[in-house]
């Protein structure tokens, strides 16, 4: 039998909070998940410094991954025999599913930022090039670890298969909604996928729900709306994301200028303070390993590295205050004075983060062929944008709320002299 | 602080007006490809290049009152028109983020419609291909588009001509 076909003698299955149970029957999906890239992903946390918010978000980015695995394994069974399926494609679909996220670092969302990478090109560099899933997939076919990060990638020239994965409604969202709802333990985030399954049905280039099931899809979009702004953009975490990335600013510049000597060398960071980080250094770099350093790093001689990473590690975070730049931006100009003044560094204490700093999608009702909606199939099978039919949604897909905050270090600010003028000043502007 | 909203705001006072979301995500990303330094990340979407990331920082720059967002019927669509407002000048001016001169290719975009200009962003996605492969690969993930060879003769030709 070809080891595309091959099945596993019994089925195994992983016990899920969210799904109840991973089924895998597939020998190369059972192969792949024992890769050590795969098995990379259990030390990646799914939302990062979430965890300092909501203790229990310390799920992984392997969870995550299993479960998108296992959505679109029930979608196809749902789509067999359906028109416009072609069930060949089934095999790439499961392996791209529980794919999608490989390349995903250590707190992503910050190591990307300041080091400008894309987990995508390492989710496809790992697919394709010397690696142990690589190896597996091309038992499949030569060209398959190809097709697979084409999906992944969204370039395949199927594009029903790649919106299973990413598209307004796939498999991805669906999963991390509830898994992360789950694990944060916010009673937002939940939704009838049951339902959503149900009704969703194979076009020539995407996948479309029966009118039918609007009210489930609602719920779904109302969850991500709620998720975003409850969970995803909590300024909670967003401080931390801010102590994060100030570390791995003023790792690199003392690296950089190479007058500073580290008590521990970052030698793990060195190929990514020096934009040269090649597949083998990517995948050695876990949160495991950034934690370590940042433990280490609280008692470096740098006072600014230091005190940093005590903050993270501590959980000693930045205060915020609200911040409009529209109406207080010459406010702003002030205090980066007034902390320079005072002998608080401005580049690693004051910050103001919006809500565009954070990857998150809204719903898009596709005007302007920006990206693809959702499309409700009516009974006489005219195909209808979602917010044209549903009022919820269209009332939460026109004017964008958003967000500004200005992060900076109270208890610096608090340890000037009492009677300080410039301890008085900064309080003025930060009281408005 | 706030660098990335500033160099949005010196492309739209460089191009004073742009009409079309499309065309102003394909816009962002060709000069991106050029070599001019947008932090807004990019991935494909069935459109082409498109990024959320400036999708969401133009709608806070038009909720901060530095970008005018006009939102007109065209032929039984909407369209969207912007342009950079006297308070987003200020901002500008006072941010102290220096921007590069993007005049030239601006204005060369502003001289092609918005599916020649998601033609060549298309290209330059791919542009770790080779030539054939490029077009082979615009053709299956665009292949409603039905470009002919002439039209990647002419956006070879504005690659080439915006990259001298």
């Amino acid at each position: 039998m070809a080891y595309r076909d091959e099945k596993l003698h019994e089925e195994k299955v992983f016990k899920d909070p969210v799904h109840r149970y991973i089924h895998v029957r597939d020998r190369v999906i059972w192969d792949l998940i024992g890769t050590p890239e795969f098995q990379r992903l259990r030390r990646i946390k799914q939302l990062g410094t979430t965890y300092l918010t909501f203790h229990g978000a310390e799920h992984s980015r392997f969870n995550h991954s299993l479960g998108v695995y296992e959505i679109v394994r029930r979608i196809i069974e749902n789509f067999r025999d359906q028109p416009f399926w072609d069930d060949d494609e089934r095999i790439l679909c499961l392996c791209a599913a529980l794919l999608h996220d490989l390349g995903h670092g250590p707190f992503s969302h910050s190591f990307e930022k300041v080091f400008d990478l894309d987990h995508e090109d390492f989710t496809r560099a790992i697919i394709l090039g010397d690696t142990k899933v690589n190896e597996i997939l091309r038992r499949v076919d030569e060209n398959f670890p190809q097709d697979v990060a084409d999906v992944i990638h969204k370039t395949y020239s199927n594009k029903l298969v790649v919106s299973l994965i990413s598209s307004q409604i796939d498999a991805d969202r669906m999963d991390y909604l509830q898994r992360d709802a789950y694990f944060t333990g916010v009673s937002y985030g939940h939704f009838d996928m049951e339902r959503i399954l149900r009704v969703m049905r194979p076009m020539e280039d995407q996948m479309v729900i029966k009118e039918s099931g609007m009210h489930a899809v609602e719920d779904y979009i109302m969850s991500r709306y709620q998720m975003y702004w409850q969970v995803y953009f909590h300024p909670v975490t967003r401080s931390a994301e801010v102590i994060l990335s100030k570390i791995l600013h003023r790792a690199k510049e003392l690296y950089m200028a190479n007058e500073y000597e580290f008590k521990l060398k970052p030698t793990h960071f060195e190929s990514f303070f020096l934009k040269e980080v090649s597949l083998e250094d990517y995948l050695k770099l876990d949160e495991n390993v950034v934690f370590y350093y940042f433990h280490i790093w609280k008692e470096e001689e740098d006072a600014i590295l230091s005190d940093l990473c005590r903050r993270f590690v501590d959980r000693d975070l930045f205060k915020y205050i609200e911040f409009d730049p529209g109406n207080q931006y010459r406010e702003l100009m002030d205090l980066k004075e007034c902390f320079n003044e005072a002998g608080v560094d401005p580049i690693y204490y004051l910050e103001v983060d919006s809500s565009s700093d954070l990857p998150y999608d809204f719903y898009r009702p596709g005007e302007e062929e920006e990206r693809l909606p959702i499309h409700l199939q009516l009974p006489t099978g005219e195909l209808k944008e979602l917010s044209r039919q549903s009022d919820i949604v269209e009332s939460i897909s026109g004017k964008k709320r958003t967000d500004h905050k200005l992060y900076f270090a109270k208890d610096l600010i608090e340890q000037l002299p009492e009677e300080s003028d410039i301890k008085k000043r900064i309080y003025e502007i930060l009281k408005g | 602080m706030l660098e990335d909203h500033a160099r949005l705001m010196a492309f739209f006072e460089q191009a004073q007006e742009v009409v079309g979301r499309k065309r102003l995500q394909k816009m962002v990303y060709i000069l991106k490809k050029c070599g001019f330094d947008f932090s807004e990340r990019y991935s494909f979407h069935f459109y082409g290049p498109y990024s959320e990331e400036l999708s969401t920082r133009i709608e806070e720059l038009c909720n901060l009152g530095f970008l005018d967002e006009a939102k007109e019927k065209e032929k039984g669509y909407y369209q969207y028109r912007y342009h950079l407002t006297d308070r987003g000048a200020g901002f500008l001016s006072e941010s102290g983020v220096t921007t590069p001169n993007m005049d030239a290719v601006i204005q060369k975009m502003d001289e092609q419609s918005s599916k020649f200009l998601e033609l060549v962003s298309t290209m330059l996605y791919f542009d770790n291909f080779s030539k054939e492969e490029i077009e082979d690969k615009v053709r299956t993930v665009k292949s409603q588009q039905n470009y002919t060879e002439a039209d990647f003769e002419e956006a070879w030709r504005f690659i080439n001509d915006m990259k001298h």
